[in-house]
């Protein structure tokens, strides 16, 4: 079982607020809340923004459910570098007997988990995971590589924390470009700029930062430092609830990784690279109401209209 | 000491060239190391030579070629 990581005073009454004021639903698992109407009036208007910001680019627009082939998952590496945040999918696989235990266990709420078995399917832990099998099945790339908008669907990291910003499910509004190394790390930079351009509209105080992915043990600290030294990963950061400003937004160049994994190539056969970015949703929904207040009503009229919110 | 990091380097850098056609101080990144394989290179590494990198170690420059990964196994081994 993950530890349970509290948040900090401010965090918790950050939270609490939320709860109290039904934006945030509570389950009785930390980090895994329901969304009131408002809440997800604020979220869907911040996907929308980030849409009509990459329309220009006419990507090819592609959905998936949360869950991944759990080959998938094992194909791009992610228990060696993310062991610790993965959910796999396990479902009953047994006789009329075992099931009559299960229940009975499950009754009590007790272990039942010997009578479970694998399954072919994760919880998708990044929204664009399935893009890149997907863009490898149809063969080399056309000329001027793609650009998919993978939409902002369900992602799952198993962290349970009381900060309300960390979520162990949450949407991912993620964009997707394959193509020449010097053509995706150009559409990277044109994407940090204008995520900080957004979050600013809204009147958040956004900074760029250079960044590193949370890897496990210490083979993660050789990856996370080689990914620092190389700006492989930038964020875009706001203050939420303390002490530290919250990444709402990644920009990741993977170089090869994806396109390794998976045998993507170029229109004249050489390897492709690969970079996506993600918007955090419910994080930037939160530095919403942290900072221009709980009352959607009384937000200032430009940041509603940006959001497209419904008239009161 | 080069020569057995020149095995382990054959082993698992994962180079689109043979390491032996690589001097020294050429880099290794620049021969074809991915991070992840970078990785792999540092725990063979340490397995190999009985060694654990310090925190201040796990850095890209310190596995950039046979001789910057001979000097930092040097100073490993001296402490």
């Amino acid at each position: 079982m993950a530890q349970f990581r509290p948040g900090t005073p401010e965090q918790e009454a950050f939270l609490a607020a939320l709860l109290e004021r039904r934006l945030l639903l509570q389950t009785s698992v930390p980090g895994v809340y329901g969304r009131g109407g408002e809440f997800e009036d604020v979220r869907v208007g911040v996907g929308e923004m980030v849409t009509r910001a990459g329309a220009g680019e006419r990507p090819e627009q592609m959905r998936f459910p949360p869950v991944l082939p759990r080959h998938d998952l094992e194909t791009v590496g992610y228990l060696k570098s993310f062991p610790h945040l993965a959910g796999s999918i396990f479902a009953f696989a047994g006789s009329e007997d075992q099931a009559a235990e299960q229940y009975q266990r499950a009754c009590e709420h007790e272990d039942w988990s010997e009578f479970q078995s694998m399954t072919e399917l994760v919880l998708t832990p990044a929204a664009c995971y399935p893009v890149y099998p997907t863009i490898a099945a149809r063969g080399k790339l056309p000329p001027g590589g793609v650009t998919v908008d993978a939409g902002g669907g369900y992602v799952f990291r198993h962290e349970p924390s009381g900060d309300p910003a960390r979520m162990q499910m949450f949407h991912q509004r993620e964009i997707v470009r394959i193509g020449e190394p010097h053509a995706v790390a150009a559409w990277r930079e044109v994407w940090r700029d204008r995520a900080v351009t957004l979050l600013r509209e809204l009147e958040l105080d956004a900074h760029f930062a250079v960044a590193c992915d949370p890897f496990f043990g210490r083979a993660g600290r050789m990856l996370a430092a080689s990914q620092r030294e190389q700006e492989l990963k930038f964020e875009v950061v706001v203050q939420i609830a303390g002490p530290e400003p919250t990444a709402v937004a990644s920009f990741n160049y993977h170089q090869d990784h994806f396109a390794e994994a998976y045998g993507i190539e170029l229109a004249d056969g050489a390897r492709a690279h690969t970079a996506c970015l993600g918007f955090g949703l419910e994080r930037i929904a939160l530095a919403l109401f942290r900072r221009h207040g709980l009352d959607v009503a009384a937000w200032p009229i430009d940041v509603r209209h940006a959001l497209e919110l419904p008239a009161q | 000491m080069n020569e057995e990091i020149r095995k382990l380097v054959a082993q698992h850098a994962r180079l689109a060239v043979d390491v032996s056609t690589l001097a020294d101080d050429a880099s290794l990144y620049e021969a074809g190391m991915t991070s992840h394989a970078t990785v792999n290179l540092m725990l063979a590494l340490e397995s190999g030579f009985d060694v654990e990198f310090p925190d201040s170690m796990l850095k890209r420059s310190v596995f950039e070629s046979v001789a910057t990964i001979a000097a930092a196994l040097g100073e490993l081994q001296q402490a």
